[in-house]
């Protein structure tokens, strides 16, 4: 992480400790500013709100959201929970693996769940929500 | 015919078939001169099937189409109720009409945002009341109306709240639980995002009646469309005084904040998602010491799911009997029940207590969508039972879906056609529980894999009768071993697929199928 970014992340910090419950916050900001929560983010964090390393670090990686590497450019999160599952989700996905495999610029995520089940299958392209997608329509959003 | 005006429902789930190039669409006919509407993006009606539907006011009432393509629009404004998709009355509907729509009467009908709409269609009735009412009084009628918590686990609310207002502290809170992590429902997404002050109104007469003056509303992150509705809300009701210092002109005080989750199924556990709000990991704590006593920062905390905190203003508007008298036995009121899945007419029904399964999945889904019969069903989440098509006529309601077995949880129904591995169903059971563990029970972090391994065993063929018997134990140590639902609950989708579909799990070794 440059100074630059380090001094941003403080900035970000900053603004939002006096939240109760701020650290939450803290790293959805970080996360959605560069996509990713370096490492290096965790004893800035760390010492504004006055937690331990330890404790940043525990709360960073226990929810699924926080992203620890840069994303990539498309990121598909793609729903896997039961009412996707009755209209195929796991054989979309084993279809999307092999579609976009390594080396292109898009990841497929799994989800459980996104509330549009009854539009299943269902996934978050780049955040947005689409419903009863198929291998194609996926294919189609993040090649454009 | 005189059109006046368009709806056009800016509802995630409609968006993500097109509702947005839809109302694209009609402001392009707009702007070239070729239609004289005004365009209203409303929340859904739940008719997810006809999604994206467009609705168009006449004398008569608003005259459906669906579902529209951005390519329709200029023929359905030309042709009107003579265009091969109109739907007709969208209030006579079969599917709409027949329902009993409390909660979610104005969901889809009025402009989400505009809080003039809402009071027009009965908001704030409730609250306006609430405000002359003795604290006491507001949780009285809540409890005689018999509401149970709509967010799984079906307690009564009253109860609750009386805990709360009878605590003794500096400071009270309401927490609304908006992390709906079940597979299967959506009802709390499209009440944020087609009626989000109800759920605010809701919230403001939960304050009242214990003495808290602070909220918040924790909503899933796989939501940001609903979060940042109900974010703008929130600071509408504020500027207009429904929040905040003086709330309606009462010198009462109730200040609200939406805060996101962080993607973890278990932060809806009510204490995990009370140590998320501070910070922490969602970890589940232990009871004693109920949140309601020692919930928020220590304090005496109301938690509530979405549905049932905006199920309340209509109990104080329209009093409690009213409310009662809806409903089965011990399941009182309306139950917004969620059909998905594998099926035919998807979408929100909401009902007094008592309909069948049957007629939920059979009248109003009208079968799969695959068109393949229907094999199974799993009501209630992921921690929900799977149901054989021979135990259609249970009545929706707690007591009838707990005797045999199950649970209506928060009201979530997903369909399955013949194609489904019930096997397959029983090993994601396993799986999910794995994944969403909050890491506290040994048996919930630890069995949980063992109980995928073994499946997989029984799916290769590989001892099979031992290996049923070693999940049937697995399932009785996460049962009698965890600390909270995600492992003591795991074992009712297991062991019903394995119950009602034991033909799934007599798999032939595979050497000998060779
Ligand atoms: C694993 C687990 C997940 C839960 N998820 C939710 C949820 O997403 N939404 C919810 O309202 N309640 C959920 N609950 C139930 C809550 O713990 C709690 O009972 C509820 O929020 C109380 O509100 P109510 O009385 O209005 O239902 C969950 C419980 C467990 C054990
Ligand atoms: S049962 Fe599982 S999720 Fe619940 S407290 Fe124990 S480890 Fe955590
Ligand atoms: S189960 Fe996939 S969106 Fe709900």
């Amino acid at each position: 992480m440059s100074e630059l970014d380090a001094a941003e992340v403080r900035e970000i910090a900053e603004a939002l400790r006096s939240l109760d419950g701020a650290l939450l916050p803290i790293l959805h900001a970080i996360n959605d500013r560069f996509g990713y929560v370096d490492e290096a983010a965790v004893p800035i964090i760390a010492d504004v709100l006055n937690l331990s390393r330890a404790e940043v670090h525990g709360v960073l990686t226990f929810y699924h959201d926080f992203r620890r590497e840069p994303a990539k450019r498309h990121i598909v999160r793609l729903c896997r929970a039961e009412a996707c599952q009755s209209l195929g989700a796991d054989r979309l996905a084993e279809e999307l693996d092999a579609a976009l495999g390594t080396g292109t610029d898009a990841t497929v995520e799994t989800v459980y769940c996104l509330g549009n089940c009854a539009l299943s299958p269902a996934a978050l392209v780049d955040g947005k929500l689409y419903g009863r997608v198929t291998t194609d329509s996926v294919l189609a959003l993040v090649r454009r | 015919m005189t059109i006046r005006c368009v709806y056009i429902p800016a509802d995630a789930a409609a968006l993500s078939v097109g509702a947005g190039d839809v109302a694209r669409a009609v402001e392009a006919e707009v702007a070239a001169g070729r239609a004289d509407v005004s365009i209203v993006r409303t929340g859904s009606r739940g008719l997810f099937w006809l999604e994206p539907l467009l609705e168009i006011e006449t004398p008569e009432g608003r005259l459906g189409f669906g579902p529209v393509t951005a390519e329709d629009v200029t023929g359905i404004l030309a042709a009107g109720a003579d265009h091969p998709l109109c739907v007709g009355l969208v209030e006579e509907i079969p599917w709409l009409k027949s329902q009993q729509r409390v909660t979610f009467a104005r969901c889809g009908v009025i402009d989400p945002l505009s809080l003039s709409d809402y009071e027009a269609h009965g908001g704030l009735k409730g609250l306006r009341r609430a405000l002359d009412m003795a604290p006491d009084d507001i949780v009285a009628a809540v409890t005689a109306s018999g509401l149970r918590g709509r967010g799984g686990a079906g307690f009564p609310t009253g109860i609750k709240w009386r805990t709360v207002a009878g605590a003794t502290a500096d400071r009270k809170y309401v927490v609304c639980n908006a992390d709906e992590g079940d597979s299967g429902t959506f009802a709390d997404r499209m009440l944020m995002e087609g009626d989000p002050f109800l759920l605010i109104e809701g919230m403001v007469i939960a304050g009242l009646a214990v003495g808290a003056t602070k909220g918040f509303v924790y909503v899933r992150s796989e939501y940001p469309h609903a979060f940042r509705k109900l974010r703008k809300a929130i600071g509408i009701a504020q500027a207009a005084g429904m929040l905040g210092r003086n709330i309606l002109g009462s010198g009462r005080r109730f200040d609200l904040e939406a805060r996101l989750g962080a993607g973890a199924y278990i932060c809806g556990e009510e204490t995990s998602l009370l140590e998320s709000l501070e910070g922490k990991r969602g970890q589940v704590r232990p009871k004693p010491p109920l949140p309601a006593l020692h919930g928020l920062f220590g304090r005496p905390t109301v938690v509530n799911n979405v549905l049932s905190l905006a199920a309340v203003p209509t109990i104080l508007a329209e009093g409690a009997e009213y409310y009662r008298d809806l409903g089965v036995g011990r399941s009182r009121g309306t139950m917004p029940i969620q059909l998905a899945g594998n099926v035919r007419r998807g979408g929100l029904i909401e009902r007094a207590f008592g309909l069948t399964l049957r007629e939920i999945v059979e009248d109003y889904g009208g079968g799969t969508r695959t068109g393949r019969p229907v094999r199974a069903v799993q009501v209630g989440g992921p921690l929900g039972a799977y149901w054989p098509t021979s135990l259609f006529d249970t009545p929706f309601d707690y007591e009838a879906f707990a005797s045999r077995g199950g649970m209506i949880g928060h009201g979530g129904v997903v369909v399955f056609d013949d194609s489904v591995d019930l096997l397959r169903q029983a090993r994601f059971a396993f799986a999910f529980c794995a994944f969403e563990s909050c890491g506290k029970c040994t048996p919930c972090r630890i069995g949980s894999t063992r109980g995928v391994e073994t499946m997989d065993r029984i799916a290769r063929g590989d001892r099979v009768a031992d290996n049923l018997a070693l999940v049937r134990d697995l399932c009785e140590v996460l049962r009698d071993g965890s600390l909270c639902a995600l492992g003591g609950l795991t074992h009712v989708p297991v062991l019903s697929a394995l119950d009602h579909f034991p033909e799934d799990f007599d798999r032939q070794p595979a050497v000998a199928a060779e």
